[in-house]
Parts: structure tokens; sequence; C-alpha cells
């Protein structure tokens, strides 16, 4: 070592200060804060007492409370969802855990980076059945991309910033952290990001394969009927894989279709968007599908709502596949091309190797005169009515009355969900906040708390069905706590839409339970809690009550009352194929439609 | 196209097919607390068959465990089975190794047979032919230790069913490439 170097070194030792001693509920605040966070979404209890005094001299964090663990994880995958950052959650041991884990699935099953810390009885009780104990990582095993039980304070600074490197790189997903209250109390030294040990071997891969990446273009140059298939990956992977969606679709000239997670990563208004694929897909995108000879499927994972029967799925067509989880790639359907890697990296290779090649656009004149035929169609269209409101033109009605705004929609689960899929047409990625995967009634209203909370000053609106809106309506309140003038937009008919549609199609109109014989009054409940509450109950009102809604600063119930036994259109049944959609028009023909076997599926 | 004579799942159409066949796939993990757990609940959880199983720490400075799984599938199943294994957070190496013609497979059996007379003796001339070990012996029965690939573990339960077999208790499949090479 020269005399320099000692010097150096000797400097670099008295430079670096003394590790922080603090107890491992202050490493939690402090992990946090270190690792950007600003506000998290949780529920106090016994097992995090100690985490809750640290967030008390923490004013770097805005802690939201939640009314229900349930609604704090939705509120974290909206606030993730409509920022790219992770979600965080923060609920006590037992029952706290167990209310968090629909909302910890609903994140892994769409890929929503969160990381939730739980509390958990002191070590020394664990397995003994104490109050408030249940097997928290047992529980969420299956259901976390991972999870610790941190027994050793001295591993949690290490394990809180893996957990954010897991839950937000690769496929993203929710994190569980498990920790007992002795440890919560018990000290030692700090370590922050930059020095923070790597616990598990975890390298997920972003740069797509060249020779793959050039296969792949090869394909899509020599298509003559070639067709995007996006998903939620383009959304995860960043505003610039939408941008980056955007180029290679106009490079190549070919027409975008998306999943129910995907919309807003393509731009509705293009003339390219052929609108959603799947079960409730517009009839020219499920027919593009079923026809197209090359399938650019992009962050999309073939799930059953939207493949429909797998072996009549897109049967003429090579299949490129871009995902960032390798077990993604080939698990449903055979891929010609499987590209592993982030969506955004991907696709701009994609446009570089496109580029040296020759693309002839006329080639696909005949492919956009065959989409051009299907979309005169018209498959959305629905009898309209001067006396009663219908569902769909709600839907319409609220997206141009809000076209243009900074405006961030969440949704529920079922027809309502659809029809917001459908008739809202968004622009641009992470505007659009739904339940894909697990389909999870009660997951819009406390995803727009969430979404509300990232940005104070934008409008929100939940567009919500009055089954869905009571499993999680107690987060009203918590709208109201914190200033968040939500919109909660029902489409009110007094069914669980979906389930009495399937019943009439598919069981004999046997209304098993699926009529809720007792509504509250939306109106007063708002008043209840504080919000505003408004009812439209005939078309000629509906606009100056939306207009009402979006100029009262304060939250608001709408009670829109719509049709009752509309169905949601059109529809591929069960065990259909793409080509084998029925439309509204032909609603008459539908007990016929759906064969023995699909009845049995769901 | 109608559904007549389609399965009755939507999920299983693609791959109804292909046959089945046995694999072997060598795991590293990470030696934490719930490893198995997160191993055996993938197989659990997407219904995929485990015929044997195996699990010992086998690099405590690294701290990694090596699982080797014996499971059933079509080839379609068995790379699934391969891509979530790899997808663990705690698993640091998949291999099938199966497909490797260089995989050394063994197992080892402990076979206790009761009886006596020329059966007895039959028992005991027949474990020297598969240099099966006694490690335990009464006037009415053996105990034998046998190590090898699992067919021949197979043969030698079969032949001492006739001779008195009472019990058997297998480790399962344990594997390791030959040559150089390593996991």
């Amino acid at each position: 070592m020269t005399a320099h170097s000692t010097i150096q070194a000797a400097k670099a030792t008295a430079a670096a200060p003394p590790p922080e001693m603090m107890t491992g509920a202050q490493m939690v605040v402090r992990a946090l804060v270190d690792q950007g966070v600003t506000d998290l979404f949780g529920y106090p209890g016994g097992a995090v007492l100690p985490i809750y005094d640290a967030l008390f001299h923490e004013p770097r964090l805005r802690h939201v409370l939640a009314r229900h663990e349930q609604g704090a994880t939705h509120a974290a995958e909206g606030y993730a969802r409509s920022t790219g950052k992770p979600g965080v959650v923060v609920v006590t041991s037992g029952p706290g855990a167990t209310n968090a884990v629909t909302g910890i699935v609903d994140a892994l099953m769409d890929s929503i980076p969160l990381i939730v810390i739980t509390g958990q009885v002191p070590t020394h009780l664990i397995g003994t059945d104490a109050f408030q104990e249940c097997d928290t990582v047992g529980i969420t095993r299956s259901c976390t991309k991972h999870n610790y039980l941190v027994k050793d304070v001295a591993d949690l600074p290490h394990v809180l910033h893996e957990a954010f490197a897991i839950a937000t790189t690769g496929r993203p997903g929710p994190v569980v952290i498990d920790i007992p209250k002795d440890v919560q109390f018990a000290s030692a030294p700090y370590v922050g990001p930059a020095q923070a040990r790597a616990i598990h071997v975890y390298r997920p891969g972003v740069e797509g394969d060249g020779a793959l990446i050039a296969a792949a273009a090869r394909l899509i140059a020599g298509a003559r009927r070639p067709l995007f298939y996006t998903g939620g990956g383009v959304i995860n992977a960043g505003p610039a894989a939408s941008a980056a969606l955007r180029r290679l679709a106009a490079l190549t000239g070919a027409p975008v279709t998306s999943t129910l997670m995907g919309l807003g990563a393509f731009a509705a208004d293009d003339p390219a968007w052929l609108g959603m694929v799947g079960m409730h897909g517009t009839y020219e995108a499920n027919n593009a599908m079923h026809d197209c000879d090359v399938m650019i499927a992009v962050g999309a994972r073939f799930d059953d709502r939207v493949t429909g029967r797998l072996n009549a799925f897109s049967p003429g067509s090579k299949k490129i596949h871009i995902d960032i989880d390798p077990s993604s790639i080939g698990k449903i359907v055979p891929i010609d091309v499987g590209i592993v890697g982030d969506a955004a990296k991907v696709l701009e290779a994609l446009i570089a190797a496109c580029q040296s090649l020759v693309l002839d656009r006329s080639r696909l004149a005949p492919w956009w005169k065959a989409i051009d035929a299907w979309r005169a169609r018209d498959c959305l269209r629905y009898r309209p009515s001067a006396s009663i409101i219908k569902p769909q033109y709600a839907i319409q009605r609220l997206y141009e009355l809000t076209k243009g705004r900074d405006v961030y929609i969440t949704t529920e689960v079922g027809q309502h969900q659809m029809w917001a899929a459908q008739f809202y047409r968004f622009q641009e990625p992470n505007r659009w906040m739904t339940s894909g995967g697990l389909g999870t009634m009660g997951y819009g209203l406390p995803a727009a708390v969430g979404v509300q909370i990232a940005h104070p000053g934008s409008l929100v609106i939940d567009i919500a069905g009055d089954a869905s809106v009571q499993m999680t309506m107690q987060e009203m309140s918590t709208a109201i706590q914190y200033d968040l003038p939500i919109k909660i937009f029902i489409l009110n008919n007094e069914w669980m839409g979906m389930v009495r549609q399937w019943q009439q199609l598919l069981h004999g109109e046997r209304y098993s339970h699926s009529y809720s014989a007792s509504m509250p009054d939306f109106v007063k409940l708002a008043q209840a809690y504080g919000a505003v509450g408004l009812r439209a109950e005939r078309p000629d009102e509906l606009d100056d009550k939306i207009e009402e809604m979006i100029d009262t600063p304060l939250p608001v119930i709408f009670d829109c009352r719509v049709e009752r036994a509309e169905n949601c259109f059109p529809m591929i049944p069960s065990g259909k194929a793409h080509n084998e959609m029925i439309l509204g028009e032909e609603a008459g023909d539908v007990g016929a439609a759906i064969g023995a076997a699909g009845r049995g599926l769901v | 196209m109608t559904v007549q004579g389609a399965p009755a799942s939507a999920y299983d159409m693609g791959h109804a097919v292909e046959a089945e066949a046995v694999a072997t796939f060598a795991v590293l993990v990470d030696n934490e607390p719930g490893v198995l757990h997160r191993v055996v609940g993938l197989f659990a959880a997407r219904g995929y068959n485990i015929e044997s199983l195996t699990v010992a720490e086998t690099d405590a400075a690294a701290h990694t465990s090596r699982i080797t799984i014996v499971t059933r599938g079509t080839p379609h199943v068995l790379a699934q089975i391969e891509a979530q294994l790899q997808k663990l957070v705690s698993t640091r190496h998949v291999q099938n190794v199966t497909k490797d013609p260089n995989g050394a497979e063994r197992e080892l059996a402990l076979v206790k047979v009761r009886g006596a007379g020329a059966k007895r003796v039959e028992a005991l001339r027949l474990a020297e032919i598969f240099r099966a070990k006694v490690i335990d012996t009464t006037t009415a029965s053996f105990i034998f230790e046998i190590t090898g690939a699992p067919a021949k573990i197979d043969k030698f339960v079969g032949l001492m069913r006739p001779l008195g077999l009472v019990e058997v208790s297998r480790t399962g499949v344990l594997s390791i490439e030959r040559g150089v090479e390593t996991l």
C-alpha cells in the first residue's frame, strides 16, 4: 500500500459515520423514508404499536388510516398502479394480517408492487396460539412474491431493503414482512439501502435476447395480418413502455388490442385501436385475435378471460410473447418466439430491429379492410331509452363530461367494470385501476382513496356497482378524514348484475340470491359519512348531475339508477372461440348459443 | 365450431394430447425457514405430482440446501414446473436432471423381512446378490440396507415380497451430474 492510499483509506474510515443504533420499529420507519416512501396505508393494533410509535415521530411519512385492512391493501394498490411506486401497508398480527390477504392476492394476480408489514406476537409466543396470533408467513406464502418472518433485529434493515427490490423489479408483486413485537423493540445498527446485503440471489433479466428480437422483427416484417395484444405488463414497465408501444404500432401499421389490465397503454382515440379483447371485448378485437397471422403479445398472460376456448384460440398465428416473467411464456399457449425482458427495453429494441427491415404497409390493406368490416358491426351498440338510464349511456356521458380532464378511474368488479372498460376511453397509462386477475368486488372505493392520496388535485372516480361498493363502503370514512374528494359513481340496478346475467343465460333464469332486496339510500348514506349524495333517475337529468358531481369539492356518492335487466355484450360464452361471440342485438339467441360444456366453466 | 366433445375445463385444453413422463429436478435453494413449504406448496397449488422428495443442507457456508424432486407430467407441465421453481425468490438454481444422460440417480432403502427356514435363507442370498447390507437381525427378521438406482430398489423390494417383506422405508431419489460440471 502506498502512503497516499494509506491516507485515503484512513480518511475513508474516518469519514464513514458509525452505524446508527435504533430499534426495529425505528428501522422500519427509516427504511421507508430511505426507500422514498411518502405515504402508507394501515391500521394499528397490539402487535404493531412500536411501529406506530415510531411513525408518530416521523413527519416525512403520511399514514392513511383505513377502516379495514382489506381497504388499506386496495388503497395501496391504487396508489401503486397510478404512480408506478410501490404501495406500503402496515397492519397488525392475526386478524390484521388475515384481513389484508385479499388485497395481497389481488396484488399478486395483477402484478402490483406492495410492501406489507405485519406485526407478529413476540418470538417466544410464536406457536403458542397467543392472542391475535396467526401463521402470517404460512398463510401468505402462496399469495406473495416473497415473504419474511424476521426473528433477529440485525437482519431487519437488510430484509426491508431487499423487500423493496423484490416487490418493484422483475414481475412486480406483494412482499410481506412479518415482524414480531419483541424484534420491533430490540435494537441493532441500522443499514441504509446502499450498504444493505442481499439475502437472496435475485436477478431478474430485463434485456431481451438480441437474436430472438431479430427473429420477432422478421416475423412482424413478413406479416400480412399482424396484431398487438398488450397487457398490464406494459403499464408496469412504465410510461416509456407505452410510448415505445405507440411508436412500434405506428411503425408497423398493425392494429392494437389490449387486456383489461392494459387499457391506456395505447390511446383509445388512435385509429389503430381495436378496443379490449376477451370475454367482453369488441367484435373487431376478438375477430382480429382469431384471424391474425402474427400476434405480438406484450406483458399479457393469455388469461382464460382473454383466450376463450384454447384449442380454437388464434389458430393460424405465429405468436411472439414478450414478458418479464419466464414462466408466463408458453404457460397457456405455445409460443413461437418468447422474449424474456422488460417491455420498454424489448419494445425499444424491436423498434430498432424493425427499422432496419423493409416494412411494406400496403400489404396490410386487406387486413384493415377486414377490420373495418368487423368495426361496421358496431358491436357495442345498445338500445337507447328516453325514460330509463342505460348503464352504457351513463358511462358514455361520464366519459364525455370528464374527457380532457386530469382523471383517474377505478372500478369494482362486475357488469359496471366491463361497461367502463368498453365505454370509457383511456388515452394514457396509469389512469385505470381495476381488479383484473382476482376480480375483487370492493376494490374500487379503497383504490380510489389510494389514487387520490397520490394525486390530490386530480378527478378520481370509482365506477361502481351497488353490490360491490357495499363490500368496502366503510372506506368513505377514510375519504372524509383525509379530505379526499373521490367520486363513487354507482350504476345501481339493485342486482349483482353479472351474477344475474349468468343466471339468465346459463341457469334457466333462476335468479338464486342475486337480488339485493334491501338497498341503503345511497344519498343519505353519503350524508351520514359527511359526503355529498346525488341521484339520477332519468336520462335527461344525468348530464347536470354528473356536472354537479365533478364540481363538488367533497367526496360524492352518485346513485345512478340504471336499467335493471341490462346485459353486458358482446360476450364470448365460456367454452366458445373468439369468432363465436354473442352481440347485443342477437341476445334472443343467447340461451341456445351456450353449450352444455360451457355451462360448467366459470 | 361447437363445444361438443370439448373437455370440461377451459384450463387444460391446449396440451391434452401430450404423453406424461417422469422427471427428476435438482433444486438448489437458500436454506431458510419455510423454503421446503414454498416448493411443496407450489406443487400442491398448481396440481403437480410429487413422486419423491429429498432435501438436506448441502453447503452450510453458503446456506444452501439441495432438493431433489421426482415428478410426472407432460413436457409442457414439466417446463412449467421448471419455470415456476426458478421463479421462487429462494431458488438459486433448477435443473431437470432427467434430460441429462450424464445424471446419476441413487436411492437408499431400509427393508424389513420377517420369516424363517428356507425363505429366510433365500432372502439373505438375494440380499448378497443385490449388495444389500444386513444392519439388524433377530432370529425371525432382517433389516437390509440397499442403495442403488430406484429401479434396482423396486426390483429388490419385489423379490422380498414373497419372502416375508413387512416394511420398507426409502429416502427418495438423489441425483448428481457425472463429470466435472456442477449444478
